[in-house]
């Protein structure tokens, strides 16, 4: 089962997830190597692979707030990381549906690091304390592009639908 | 039920006779602006075309804008290598509302789109940057994206599955103080709204302060809505809007403007009286983190910055030479300036200013985001402090996560330059 790797605290930035002066780089097959750079021990893990696909990072409120640079996301999802959150700042979420990286909002969360986790469809249980928290349900207009893999296939068969 | 500025925008867009909270909408675009991130938009850009047979082409050069801001000029072999690759787009797909590394007409995206006239009120406005919501200032809908929902736009044309946002009404009352303007009035109401209180929201802004302040004005405060988590910020259109257009974006076509039902529903109502406001510091490391000036006095500073989308513009410089003219700064803190836009570098170079910041020991830099974001020049030594008048003060926000931001206006920057602590701006001289 998915185990918590990193509790952070609230407002948790763009600025934070993928610092500005990495901006130059772009690439989603580039982007993870600066994944919580000033964070260096975490950073390191990250690189190291140290955790197992499917690890929890998890927020507090207003978690991605800031910068819409989307290397934030990228930058995650390269390392197969999922983010469980009390709140989530609106560019960030949607940029995680658009590029289909797990983001999961559940205002009540409870956990520690190393604590694991099970995500199902409408909650987030905690085995090791065995406490259950509610998800808040993505809105339902955003299920079309998770359902798609993402806003590039989504977008992809839009526009194919339109030349037809 | 009526509608607020936003849905009835959104109604126009999507070609509904009306639209409520919740909606879901797929607006047409009517600009959609990008900086140096067009980098990535192009790849994702070039990815939805992957495979479908059909040419890369976007759905209407005409409404992308394209400027170079965030590192001008380049700052690395990396950066000027991407500039490269979205100029041979710019020039392959016909895009014209394109602003390159100029002294003529180059400046911050932000700046640029109101200062040529690109945004009217009433346009649908995406852009890949969070201070998107500038726009809102010339009473357009306009928020910030990601760069893959900005290769769709410029696929399909629309912004795809937009929830109809609810709005907040600010209501603004009382005559600034002297010394005290538009950032303290944005700032309070971060502090007050909280950095999440407007998450999934929009920013409406009425009363007589907001009627009588200059678009100037109104930019800072739709440009910092986002730090309260807001959609957007937006001004109906008035008297002053087309007055801005006219007069400084030379626009000749008709401006209609949109304004809200007198029977529009609004998720919350802010008051704010501004007559008896201290000018605003928010202190590292919240936007939200904000407080009146005299708890915060004092502070040793070491890099004085006035200038962005947020403060650079003509009146902000022109307050700052002012209390600058004939002073100088502090021996131990280094002042720069970078103006929003070379239009506005030329006037403040023909109105003196220049010289006279200069005169006082400021560096006065290109037209670009600089210092603000921490990716190109002017960034903070180890454990040093800002004042800035710039958006944001997120820990390693000025290029290094040991340094502290504190954000003012343009006047408190001023002042404290003169000191070398921060200084307020109603008691010097």
């Amino acid at each position: 089962m998915p185990k918590v790797i990193i509790k952070l605290e609230n407002d948790i930035s763009t600025d934070d997830i993928y610092p500005g002066r990495f901006m130059a780089t772009v690439l989603p097959t580039e982007t993870p190597q600066f994944a919580f750079f000033d964070r260096t021990e975490f950073n390191a893990q990250l690189k190291a692979k140290t955790f197992p696909a499917g690890s929890i990072i998890v927020g507090g409120e207003n978690f991605g707030c800031g910068s819409s640079r989307e290397q934030a996301c990228s930058t995650l999802k390269g390392h197969e990381v999922a983010v469980v959150a009390k709140s989530i700042s609106r560019i960030f979420l949607q940029n995680s549906i658009n590029l289909g990286l797990q983001v999961v909002i559940c205002p009540g969360i409870e956990a520690s690091e190393g604590d694991e986790l099970e995500i199902t469809a409408d909650q987030v249980f905690n085995k090791t304390t065995g406490k259950a928290f509610a998800q808040v349900k993505l809105p339902a207009a955003r299920k079309g592009i998770m359902d798609a893999g993402g806003l590039i296939p989504y977008t992809r068969a839009r526009l194919m639908a339109k030349q037809a | 039920m009526g509608m607020t500025v936003v849905e009835k925008i959104l109604a126009r867009a999507a070609g509904l006779p009306s639209v409520k909270v919740g909606d879901v909408v797929e607006p047409q675009v009517d600009l959609a602006m990008s900086h140096e991130n067009a980098a990535l938009v192009i790849n994702q850009f070039q990815e939805v075309f992957q495979g479908t047979g059909l040419a890369p082409k976007v759905w209407d050069p005409s409404k992308i804008a394209i400027i170079f801001d965030h590192r001008v000029p380049a700052e690395s072999p990396k950066t000027a290598t991407n500039h490269k690759k979205i100029r041979d787009f710019v020039k392959a797909n016909g895009i014209t509302k394109f602003h390159d590394v100029r002294g003529d007409v180059g400046g911050i995206c932000h700046q640029i789109l109101p200062e040529y006239g690109y945004v009217r009120p009433g346009f649908v406005v995406l852009g890949t940057d969070s201070h998107t919501t500038s726009h809102g200032a010339l009473g357009a809908f306009s928020f910030g994206v990601g760069a893959t929902e900005m290769a769709s736009a410029w696929a399909l044309g629309i912004a795809v599955n937009i929830e109809v946002p609810a709005t907040i009404k600010v209501v603004v009352k009382g005559e600034f103080p002297p010394m005290v303007g538009p950032k303290d009035l944005i700032l309070h109401l971060i502090g007050k709204l909280t950095a999440q209180g407007a998450n999934f929201k929009v920013l409406e802004f009425h009363g007589e302060t907001i009627r009588k302040m200059s678009t100037s004005g109104r930019i800072a405060i739709c440009n910092m809505s986002v730090e309260a988590g807001a959609t957007s910020g937006i001004v109906p259109g008035d008297e002053e809007t087309v007055r801005y257009l006219r007069e400084e974006a030379g626009v000749t076509e008709a401006i209609p403007c949109v304004t809200p039902d007198a029977d529009a529903a609004y998720v919350q109502t802010v008051e704010i009286d501004v007559s008896n406001l201290a000018p605003q510091i928010a202190c590292p490391h919240m936007v939200d983190n904000v407080k009146p000036i005299d708890q915060v006095l004092g502070t040793k500073i070491q890099q004085i910055v006035i200038g962005s989308c947020t403060n650079g513009r003509l009146d902000d410089l022109e307050q700052a030479a002012d209390i600058l003219r004939g002073k100088k700064v502090a021996e131990g803190t280094r002042m720069l300036v970078f103006p929003a836009s070379s239009k506005i570098f030329a006037k403040a170079l023909d109105k003196g200013l220049i010289h006279d910041l200069m005169k006082a020991g400021a560096v006065v830099m290109n037209s670009g985001c600089g210092p603000c974001l921490g990716v190109h020049e002017g960034a903070l030594g180890d454990g040093e402090t800002a004042l800035s008048t710039t958006n944001r003060n997120f820990k390693g926000r000025m290029g290094n996560p040991t340094g502290f931001v504190y954000l003012c206006s343009p006047a408190v920057a001023a002042a404290s330059a003169i000191t070398g602590v921060i200084t307020d701006p109603r008691n010097s001289n």
